[in-house]
C-alpha cells in the first residue's frame, strides 16, 4: 500500500497497539549545556512518529540516547518491556540488534557489493565469515537479502558496487541493510537531509509504507515540513530540552509547524487535544 | 579604521630555534668533513673502476646455469619471507590499531614489536638467524619475514586507522561483532591499501634478498660475494645484471598488478 493510500484510509481509529518505545522524564547534559530536560513520548508499532525542532535542540541526542550510543543523565527508556538504561554491556547488545538505525549518511562499505552490504545487516543476530561477504553467506541469508533489496526496488542492483549508486539509491539500500536485522524499532536521523526532494521524498515515502506494511515502530527525524506531514502519524516536537508539542498528523498543518520553528524558545504548548 | 598593510614576510626566529638552526647547520657540515669524502679521492678512484669495469666485460655466462638456479632461490625466499611476513604483519597490526585494538596494553605492545622489527636492518635480523638455523635460505626468509612484519605492519595499521568510519559505526550500532566490523568494514575499505603495501613488500623483499646472501643468509648473494672475493669479476657482472632482470620484472609484474586491483 502506498503512503498516500494509507493517509487517505477512511477506517475509523482502529485501538492502538500498546508502545514498543516509551521514553520518560529523559535528561541529558554536555558540561554546561542541558540538551534534554525532561522528554516523555512513545512510538507504537505500524506508526510513523516524526521528531521535530530547531537545530541543537538535542533530536540526535535524543535518538542516540535511547540506544545509549549517548549516556543519558536521568529518566527512563522502554523498548518492548525492557528498561534500556539497566542493560550491562551484552544484554546492550543484544538489544541494540532488535533496533534499526538509519542514519543522515548512508554508511555503506562502498568498494562492496550492494547485497553484500545488505547482508551485513545480519550481524545483528548472527556471527562468523557467513555474514561477511554475499559469495560466504548461506542461502537462506542471500534470499533474504534479496527480499529486502526487492522492499526497496534495488533487487536488480545486487551485484553493483555501493560506491556507483546515487544517493537515493545508497540510502536505500541502507534501509534494506536495516530491514536485514528485522528490527521491532527504527530510529531514522535526518535520512532525507543528503538527498535533491524528489530523492528525498521517495525515500521517506518509502519508510513510511515499511513501517504501515511491516508493522515497525518508526521514529524520524526530517527538517522538511512536507515530509513531517505527508509522511508521519504522529508529531512529537522538541524545545529547550522538553517536548513542547504533540499533533496528531492527520489534522495538522503546515502553517503549525511553520509557527513551532519560528516561536522563541521557552514556550510550552502540548497539544493534548490531539492527543490520540 | 582597521590595520589594512601586509603582514611581515618572515616571522623572526626566537632564541632557541635559531640556536637549533645553528647547531643542525654545525652537524651537517662537520658530517660532510668526517665521512673523509674528497674530490681528489674520487678522481683517484676513476682509474680504479674503469679497472675494474674493463674486467666486467664481457661477463661470464659459463656459469649462467648455477647464476639462475641461486636466483630462483632468491627469488623462492622472498616470496616465502614475504608471504610469511604479510600474513604474521595482518593480526599484530590489527592489535596495534587505534580503535580497533582490543586492550590499550595490547595495543602498545604491538606498536612496540612492530617498531622493533622496522628499525633493526634486515641484515642484522639475517645475521642472527644464521646463528639459530645455520647457514643457508631458511636464515634469510626469516630475515625477510620479521622485516616485512615491521614494514607492512605499519602500513596496515595505518590503513585500517584511516578506513572510513561510517560504516563501522552503522555496523557497532546494530551489535556486530569487532571482528565482524573488521572483516566486514574494515579490510574491504584498507584492501586497495593493503596490496600496494604488499606488492612493495615483495619488491622490496626481492632487492632486500639479493644482501642478505652476504652474510650466509642463502641466495644469489653467496654467489656474487664469492665472485668478488676471487676478483671473478666477468662472473660478478653476470649475476649483477640477473639479479637487475629480476628485480625489473617483478616491478614490472607489480606494476601490472597494482594497476588491476587498486
Amino acid at each position: 500500500m502506498t503512503a498516500l493510500a494509507h493517509r487517505l484510509s477512511p477506517e475509523p481509529e482502529a485501538p492502538r497497539a500498546p508502545p514498543v518505545l516509551f521514553v520518560s522524564g529523559l535528561a541529558k547534559r554536555f558540561g554546561a549545556r542541558q540538551i534534554l530536560r525532561d522528554v516523555t513520548f512513545e512510538a507504537r508499532p505500524g506508526e510513523v512518529t516524526a521528531l521535530i525542532g530547531a537545530n541543537g535542540t538535542g533530536k540526535s541526542t535524543l535518538l542516540r540516547s535511547i540506544v545509549r550510543l549517548v549516556e543519558p543523565d536521568a529518566g527512563t527508556v522502554t523498548v518492548l518491556d525492557q528498561e534500556v538504561r539497566g542493560l550491562d554491556r551484552k544484554a546492550l547488545k543484544a538489544f541494540r540488534s532488535r533496533v534499526g538505525f538509519v542514519f543522515q549518511k548512508h554508511n555503506l562499505v562502498g568498494r562492496l557489493s550492494v547485497l553484500t552490504n545488505v547482508i551485513h545487516g545480519v550481524q545483528a543476530r548472527m556471527s562468523g565469515p557467513r555474514t561477511w561477504h554475499h559469495a560466504l553467506a548461506p542461502a537462506a541469508i542471500r534470499d533474504e537479502a534479496m527480499a529486502c533489496l526487492a522492499a526497496v526496488g534495488l533487487a536488480d542492483r545486487a551485484l553493483q558496487r555501493a560506491d556507483s549508486l546515487s544517493g537515493g539509491q545508497s540510502q536505500r539500500v541502507a534501509i534494506a541493510r536495516m530491514l536485514m536485522q528485522r528490527p521491532e524499532l527504527v530510529l531514522a536521523d535526518e535520512p532525507d537531509a543528503s538527498l535533491d526532494p524528489r530523492a528525498g521524498r521517495a525515500l521517506m515515502e518509502l519508510l513510511y509504507s515499511l513501517a504501515h506494511d511491516k508493522g515497525l515502530a518508526l521514529v524520524v527525524i526530517s527538517h522538511r515540513i512536507e515530509h513531517t506531514l505527508a509522511f508521519s502519524d504522529r508529531i512529537v516536537g522538541l524545545a529547550d530540552g522538553i517536548v513542547t508539542l504533540e499533533l496528531d498528523s492527520r489534522v495538522a498543518h503546515a502553517e503549525q509547524l511553520r509557527a513551532f520553528f519560528e516561536r522563541p524558545p521557552a514556550e510550552t504548548d502540548r497539544d493534548t487535544a490531539n492527543h490520540g | 579604521m582597521a590595520e589594512t598593510s601586509a603582514p611581515a614576510r618572515w616571522e623572526r626566529p626566537n632564541a632557541l630555534a635559531f640556536t637549533m638552526l645553528v647547531v643542525v647547520l654545525a652537524f651537517i657540515l662537520w658530517s660532510f668533513s668526517s665521512v673523509g669524502l674528497s674530490w681528489e679521492r674520487m678522481v683517484r678512484g676513476i682509474p680504479a673502476l674503469g679497472s675494474m669495469l674493463e674486467r666486467m666485460f664481457p661477463p661470464d655466462l659459463e656459469r649462467l646455469p648455477r647464476i639462475l638456479e641461486q636466483l630462483l632461490v632468491t627469488f623462492q625466499m622472498a616470496l616465502v619471507g614475504c608471504i610469511l611476513g604479510l600474513i604474521l604483519a595482518f593480526p599484530i597490526a590489527v592489535l596495534a590499531a587505534e580503535g580497533l585494538s582490543p586492550h590499550p596494553v595490547l595495543k602498545h605492545a604491538s606498536r612496540a614489536l612492530i617498531a622493533l622489527f622496522r628499525t633493526v636492518p634486515d641484515l642484522v635480523w639475517a645475521l642472527l638467524f644464521v646463528i639459530a638455523v645455520g647457514l643457508g635460505p631458511a636464515a634469510g626468509v626469516m630475515a625477510i619475514m620479521v622485516d616485512k612484519i615491521g614494514f607492512a605492519g605499519r602500513f596496515f595499521a595505518e590503513a585500517m586507522e584511516e578506513a572510513d568510519k561510517g560504516p563501522q559505526e552503522a555496523l557497532s550500532t546494530i551489535g556486530a561483532t569487532r571482528t565482524g566490523l573488521i572483516f566486514s568494514a574494515v579490510v574491504p575499505l584498507a584492501l586497495p591499501s593493503f596490496v600496494a603495501t604488499s606488492l612493495f613488500s615483495l619488491e622490496k623483499a626481492v632487492r632486500g634478498s639479493v644482501i642478505l646472501g652476504l652474510v650466509g643468509a642463502g641466495g644469489i648473494g653467496v654467489e656474487l660475494k664469492v665472485a668478488f672475493d676471487l676478483f671473478d669479476y666477468d662472473t660478478a657482472c653476470t649475476i649483477i645484471l640477473a639479479i637487475f632482470a629480476l628485480v625489473i620484472a617483478v616491478e614490472q609484474v607489480s606494476n601490472v598488478i597494482r594497476k588491476r586491483l587498486i
